[in-house]
């Protein structure tokens, strides 16, 4: 491959981080904002700083080699000569599920349908998942079932200026996407957070749940709108199936009874019921706080039954929708690095479908593999008896993002083999046999889909340092190495994309009518595009739901509560969550000496109370403990948070990584690991200052 | 192994909830085979919400338990208006009102409770409804026509309910009450008075330490001091006894109930009993709660999911249902300021409409009454249900939400101390701001060239601008 042609004038581009993906102008490294519809003209601390990990020292350069236990630099020949030799020597000895891959949701449309055809075809393996199971998961499972498609926001993001209500479960986009907070000026908020979040400070009406009972108030909610009156009966009717079973749950909720589970006053569902009830134009919004639990599709579930009994999906100015995560956490589930899909949010186990994306990919539909374990199981069975004996790992950094993360370290060096791509030596990077250094956002091409399903370019804006290659440059590589044809593993990301347009046509998330000149000319293209003059769709399901007979189905979900209770040993509850100044595993932005002046470490929030009776004030080292492993952070007192609860963010690493403590028990639907509550004691850290 | 045969008698929210419970813990039958014998012709309903069809937000089917299918679809043989006439324990089986019998292997008792009206004459006859079932429901609201009268006979919680409910229907009611107070079980006299003058003023009239001496349709009903309340409908609600004839019949322990232990048995190990047919110590009666937490166990043990699961008794939060009116009571409300052990806090506002006690010892919540303050209420129930130590500051217990730190709304730049976050998006200070003022950056867009503050939500865009002006001003 070709370094292309240096480019020296600015060029218009996104940001890296999250899936807001803001307007920024990128001129060499230097960032400024851009008017974007998402964000108009806005961006936080991390989009302002992100430029100057493109040039950080810390930069990969050479692929490493581990030889006697040390990383060494090596070619890249004679580093993908390596992983393609071991990894041909362990499929032809083990079989090809004995090779593991693992993708990210902030890979490119391309990467991440490369990715997927290079597991199913290159390695023929079925073992392949991806970040997005600990993100997107439960919201994606949840919408398939209730509309038959998901699409995080099935309108425009600006559309939200329109309405005079919002509810925001488990959001908290003033710390994790500021600038779209510009949308909801308009709206009185009602906030669902067990903490009084900066989001949760400007609500109208703060609901605080006890960690693990959203689904019960989500219930209590629903209730109301049925008990005072204000029930959509006309669109129930016409728009929608089962709400009847779905009754019959929520009516032994009542308020008073949901109350006593959640802590959330009778009064205050009743006001929630009632706002939502009387705006003309409302929305129902959910993120990871409500999501990632074991019982996270259920709890959404519920969320998008109180929705629809308020008659809200599907109609012009109100809805129901999910703010995706990563950067790329929309496309990143819908091209096939997900183990139970193919390209265009195609199902691998639908015959139909498999014979649709063989045919793209000139192999016979029975060549390729069935589902593969998810990515909480993939991790755990490295290395064990039927598991996967080597892993490759693309834009992702599982030792500090996946739950019970030291049990992921055991089981990541339990494996014969460890690749990653990475362009930092993040975590993980560091536990591998052999590390490939790839390029960052703004040194390639590529596409991204944003959290409203809009497709967007980001173009190269400057040269990658010297050393370093895409990774699709990287798969190719490695493709033509185990044996494949050239021309099936393309390096560059336009003839990647005119593929996986042909993959995806017919799919739900249908591309095939979206070009890199349609979008360089700055056409709004929202998915489905299914034809080269078709104009996309910016609002999904106005006419219908994308089930066979149009309608949007109610789904009956019941609470349960969180999969461990606090006891006599460890009687506090711990949740995780994010900081303004980072982004994921931190892997990036702790980088950023501006962004780690602001957050250098990782905290602990206590209730004054709670840490005064564990013998801890302001700025002590607490060690916070689980039945899986135990964190050392420094305690801040917060006087808003409920005294049985203790909150870490968790994109720190080492000893300070929140995920020691999370509980990996998954969700029976989308297996979305626990990482919202679970059972700890707290003490002070013995021999600390 | 065959599937043992569980019989319930009664389909009323304790029966039903059983088999619930039972079909969750063994959805494909392998385990038990049930019979729910219904005495009523109708299917089960949530009694909870009879005070919300009362007032009007819901209607009889909206408050059915189960969908018309349900029965079929859970392998549950339900069989409505059969009432059972005898239990013969020797040969295992229930006898019907046709002679036909049913077997059991275990036979449970979900009997409810009747009204008890008392022995006054003139009401068993026309103008008297009971608040109990659907039916008296809807004879209520039959005879309840608008700016009709009508008498409540019984100042407790479910007579309270209907009062409200007829006054926001347009009713003129009067609650006739033995007692000093309303809700004397539950409540104090201090909030007993609090709760009347707050349903006095939704139009409900009182008259406590009298009872009824007569009733005469067309004329009123006739208190024991001789005077007259108007009345063309009487509604009692004077409290209910436990229906155990045929436990009674059977040769069953029964002391104003079926008396049951820990895995809710009866002196017959294989005849259980739950609800408010029966009697444990530790279930307050009249609550749906305790029902439902003892169908879990019942059902735990009937599987044989849980051999080890025994019902401990409930923790009852008693919560009234009336519109406007916002009431819980829980664990020791009677205790006073006096009692050595106990640490009690009371606060009183009847202008307001609040009342508030707190009993707590050793430093956990063990009773609280919270009239008119919704937020104190759900947050003290979750100290009380976790048992979770009370927070210092009891003051902000008692408001419900403890104020934020540092919510010093439309404070003066001037008063805010140099490291306060403007804005939070760039992490820009005060004192960021005004070290770029003073290097020259006078107006907010200069400002945000210097610092970014203002360029990402956008929130803090005035005030940014009230520094810059303050700046100027000094």
């Amino acid at each position: 491959m070709t370094q292309g042609t240096a480019v020296v004038t600015a060029v218009d581009t996104h940001c890296p981080y999250c899936a807001l993906q803001c307007g920024m102008r990128l001129d060499a490294t230097r960032v400024s904002p851009r008017e974007f519809p998402v964000n108009g003209g806005g961006l936080c601390q991390k989009g302002w700083t992100s430029g100057e990990l493109l040039r950080h020292p810390s930069r990969l350069t050479t692929p490493l080699v581990r030889v006697d236990g040390e990383l060494r630099p090596a070619s890249w020949d004679d580093a993908l000569d390596l992983v393609a030799r071991r990894l041909a020597a362990l499929r032809a000895e083990h079989g090809a599920d004995s090779v593991a891959v693992f993708g990210g949701g902030g890979l490119t449309n391309e990467k991440a349908y490369l990715l997927g055809k290079f597991a199913r075809v290159a390695l023929g393996t079925s073992q392949i998942d991806y970040n997005g199971r600990f993100c997107m998961s439960s919201a994606a499972a949840a919408g398939l079932r209730a509309f038959g498609a998901d699409r995080g926001l099935p309108f425009p993001v600006t559309d939200l200026a329109g309405a005079d209500v919002v509810l925001l479960a488990g959001a908290n986009p003033a710390e994790t996407m500021p600038p779209f907070l510009q949308h909801l000026r308009g709206a009185e908020l009602i906030v669902v957070d067990p903490r009084r979040t900066a989001t949760a400070e400007q609500a109208a009406l703060h609901l605080a749940p006890a960690p693990g009972t959203d689904l019960a108030l989500a219930l209590g909610i629903l209730h109301a709108v049925v008990a005072d009156g204000h029930l959509r009966q006309s669109y129930v009717d016409e728009r929608t199936a089962g709400f009847a079973e779905v009754w019959r749950i929520a009516a032994a909720w009542w308020p008073e009874r949901v109350e006593r589970v959640t802590g959330v006053a009778a009064a205050d569902q009743r006001a929630a019921a009632a706002l939502l009830a009387g705006a003309r134009n409302a929305y129902v919004l959910t993120a990871r706080g409500t999501e990632q639990h074991a019982t996270g599709t259920a709890t959404v579930g519920a969320w998008i039954n109180l929705a629809l009994a308020l008659g809200l999906p599907g109609r012009e100015g109100s809805g129901f929708g999910c703010l995706t995560g990563q950067g790329n956490g929309q496309g990143g589930r819908e091209h096939g690095q997900k183990a139970d899909q193919l390209p265009g949010y195609r199902r691998i186990d639908d015959p139909a479908a498999r014979e649709h994306v063989a045919g793209v990919w000139g192999v016979p539909a029975e060549s390729l593999p069935g589902p593969g374990r998810s990515a909480t199981e993939l991790l755990d069975a490295l290395g064990r008896e039927d598991g996967p004996r080597a892993l490759l790992v693309f834009g992702s950094n599982v030792v500090v993002s996946a739950p019970r993360s030291s049990g992921v370290q055991d089981r990541l060096s339990a494996v014969d083999f460890l690749v990653v791509a990475d362009f930092v030596l993040s975590e993980t990077a560091a536990l591998a046999d052999v590390v490939l250094p790839v390029t960052q956002w703004a040194e390639e091409d590529g596409t991204l889909t944003n959290l409203e399903g809009r497709i967007l370019m980001r173009r190269k804006a400057i040269d990658a340092p010297a050393g370093v290659r895409t990774d699709l440059d990287v798969l190719s590589g490695l493709a033509s190495r185990l044996g494949q044809p050239a021309e099936r593993f393309p390096a560059d990301a336009a003839s990647v994309f005119t593929e996986l347009r042909a993959a995806s046509k017919g799919g739900v998330a249908d591309y095939s009518g979206v070009t890199y000149e349609r979008l360089r000319s700055g056409e709004a293209l929202h998915w489905p595009v299914p034809a080269e003059d078709h104009p996309g769709t910016p609002r999904m399901f106005l006419d219908r739901f994308a089930h066979p007979d149009g309608r949007a189905r109610f789904v009956p979900v019941d609470h349960s509560g969180p999969a461990e209770s606090p006891d006599a040993e460890f009687p506090l509850q711990a949740t995780t969550g994010r900081v303004l100044q980072h982004y994921q595993s931190g892997a990036q932005t702790r980088r950023i000496p501006e962004l780690l002046d602001v957050v250098p470490e990782v905290f602990v929030e206590v209730h004054p109370d709670t840490a005064t009776r564990h013998g801890l004030a302001e700025g002590d080292l607490a060690l916070v403990r689980s039945r899986r492993g135990e964190t050392t952070a420094r305690v801040r007192c917060v006087g808003t948070l409920r005294p049985d609860l203790v909150f870490l963010p968790f994109h720190f690493p080492g000893a300070g990584r929140a995920n020691l403590l999370t509980n990996p028990a998954l969700d029976p639907v989308s297996r979305m690991p626990e990482f919202k509550v679970c059972a700890v004691s707290l003490s002070r850290l013995e021999g600390a200052a | 192994m065959s599937p043992r045969d569980v019989v319930i008698v009664g389909y009323g929210m304790a029966g039903a909830r059983l088999a619930d419970e039972i079909r969750r813990r063994d959805p494909g039958a392998d385990r038990v085979r049930l019979t729910v014998l219904g005495a009523e012709p109708h299917p089960a309903y949530n009694r909870v919400l009879l005070s919300a069809v009362v007032a009007g937000g819901m209607t009889a089917e909206s408050v059915q338990l189960h969908d018309p299918g349900w029965a079929e679809k859970a392998d549950v043989d339900l069989r409505l208006g059969t009432a059972v006439s005898r239990i013969d324990r020797a040969a295992r089986c229930v006898e019907l009102a046709d002679e036909s019998t049913v077997d059991y292997d275990a036979l449970v008792l979900a009997t409810g409770a009747n009204p008890w009206i008392p022995p006054v004459e003139g009401l068993e006859g026309d103008g008297v409804v009971a608040f109990r079932s659907l039916d008296d429901c809807s004879r209520i609201l039959e005879a309840a026509r608008f700016g009709a009268p009508v008498a409540v006979l019984g100042g407790g919680l479910l007579g309270l309910e209907a009062a409200r409910g007829l006054a926001g229907r347009g009713n003129v009611v009067t609650v006739v009450h033995p007692m000093p107070h309303v809700m004397e079980r539950q409540l104090d006299g201090g909030a007993g008075h609090v709760l009347a003058r707050q349903l006095t003023e939704l139009g409900v009239t009182f008259r406590f330490g009298a009872t009824a001496a007569r009733y005469l349709p067309g004329d009123g009903l006739k208190l024991d001091d001789g005077s007259l309340v108007p009345a063309d409908l009487v509604v009692v609600a004077a409290g209910v006894r436990a229906e155990t004839a045929l436990a009674e019949a059977a040769g069953l322990d029964v002391d104003m109930g079926v008396l049951v232990d820990d895995l809710l048995r009866t002196n017959d190990g294989r005849i259980h009993a739950l609800g408010d047919c029966a009697r444990h110590p530790g279930a307050p009666p009249g609550l749906v709660q305790p029902a439902w937490d003892q169908a879990a166990v019942l059902a735990d043990v009937l599987t044989g999911t849980d051999a080890a699961a025994r019902y401990r008794g409930t923790s009852a939060v008693t919560r009234l249902k009336a519109k406007g009116i916002d009431l819980a009571a829980l664990g020791e409300t009677q205790i006073t300021a006096d009692d050595a052990e106990a640490e009690v806090l009371t606060f009183s506002d009847a202008t307001g409409g609040r009342y508030a006690k707190l009993v707590s010892r050793g430093n956990r919540v063990t009773g609280a009454i919270l009239l008119g303050l919704p937020d104190a209420a759900a947050r003290i129930t979750q100290l009380h249900d976790r048992g979770i130590p009370l927070p210092e500051d009891r003051l902000a217990v008692l408001l419900g939400r403890s104020l934020p730190p540092g919510s010093t709304a439309a404070a003066s730049p001037a008063d805010l101390p140099a490291s306060t976050v403007i804005c939070r998006c760039n992490a820009v200070t005060k004192g960021r701001l005004v070290e770029a003022w003073k290097a020259g950056a006078a107006d907010t867009p200069a400002l945000a060239r210097a610092t970014r503050a203002t360029t990402g939500c956008g929130s803090c865009t005035a005030a940014v601008g009230g520094i810059a002006e303050w700046l100027a001003a000094q």
